[in-house]
């Protein structure tokens, strides 16, 4: 308040991290982009969170770790808008994970 | 603070679990530089170390790369038993995925 904390803040004590985000996400669609260009889509999905919607060229993430490794379900690969090929359950070694951007449910 | 996962041995509670569902089962994995190897998987590590038996890999290797790189041209290599050192590896996935 008096001073210095950065305007975003939302005063919750601790500063937000990505993994709170990583684990949010974990259950909705996602889509995977790799450092090689390659895009992947899909849903993660953990324990109790609703993983039903399957939306073409789509994946599910089933879970993600530290190293941010990717455990996705129905994932396939995306070239030019198109489904290159369907990889169904499938690992991600992370270091090879660009970004992991959550896509919009589509309810 | 690391706390003991107590999930059911057959889920995936971390990525990792998805490889170890896939040990004794036929895998396709995708490695740096237009690289696939195809096989039976015995071991895997954390690092993604991998120990694949009766394995095919498939090099492909782009023909003219001008144009969209519609023609590919592919070379296969068999071996009775390889081992893959993690760091090239990018994606497991087991064969039978839908």
């Amino acid at each position: 308040m008096e001073n210095g904390e950065s305007k975003g803040a939302s005063g919750a004590g601790d500063a937000r991290d990505p993994s709170g985000f990583l684990s949010e996400i974990i259950g909705a669609p996602v889509t995977v982009k790799l450092n090689s260009g390659a895009t992947f889509k899909g849903t993660i999905y953990s324990v109790q969170r609703s993983h039903k919607i399957l939306p073409i060229k789509s994946c599910d993430l089933q879970s993600v770790d530290g190293y941010m490794n990717i455990a996705l379900e129905s994932c396939k690969e995306i070239h030019n808008g198109k489904v290159l090929r369907d990889w169904g359950d499938c690992f991600v070694r992370g270091n090879n994970v660009t970004y992991i951007c959550a896509d919009e449910a589509e309810d | 603070m690391a706390e003991a996962d107590d999930g059911a041995p057959s889920s995936v509670a971390e990525p990792l679990d998805l490889v170890r569902l896939c040990i004794d089962e036929t895998v396709i994995v995708k490695l740096r530089g237009d690289r696939e190897l195809k096989g039976r998987l015995h071991a895997y590590d954390s690092h993604c170390n991998l120990v694949l038996g009766d394995a095919e890999e498939t090099i492909y290797i782009p023909d003219d790369d001008d144009d969209e790189s519609e023609n590919v041209r592919t070379v296969k290599k068999q071996s009775e038993m390889i081992f893959v050192r993690g760091d090239s590896v990018v994606l497991i996935a087991p064969q039978g995925g839908s």
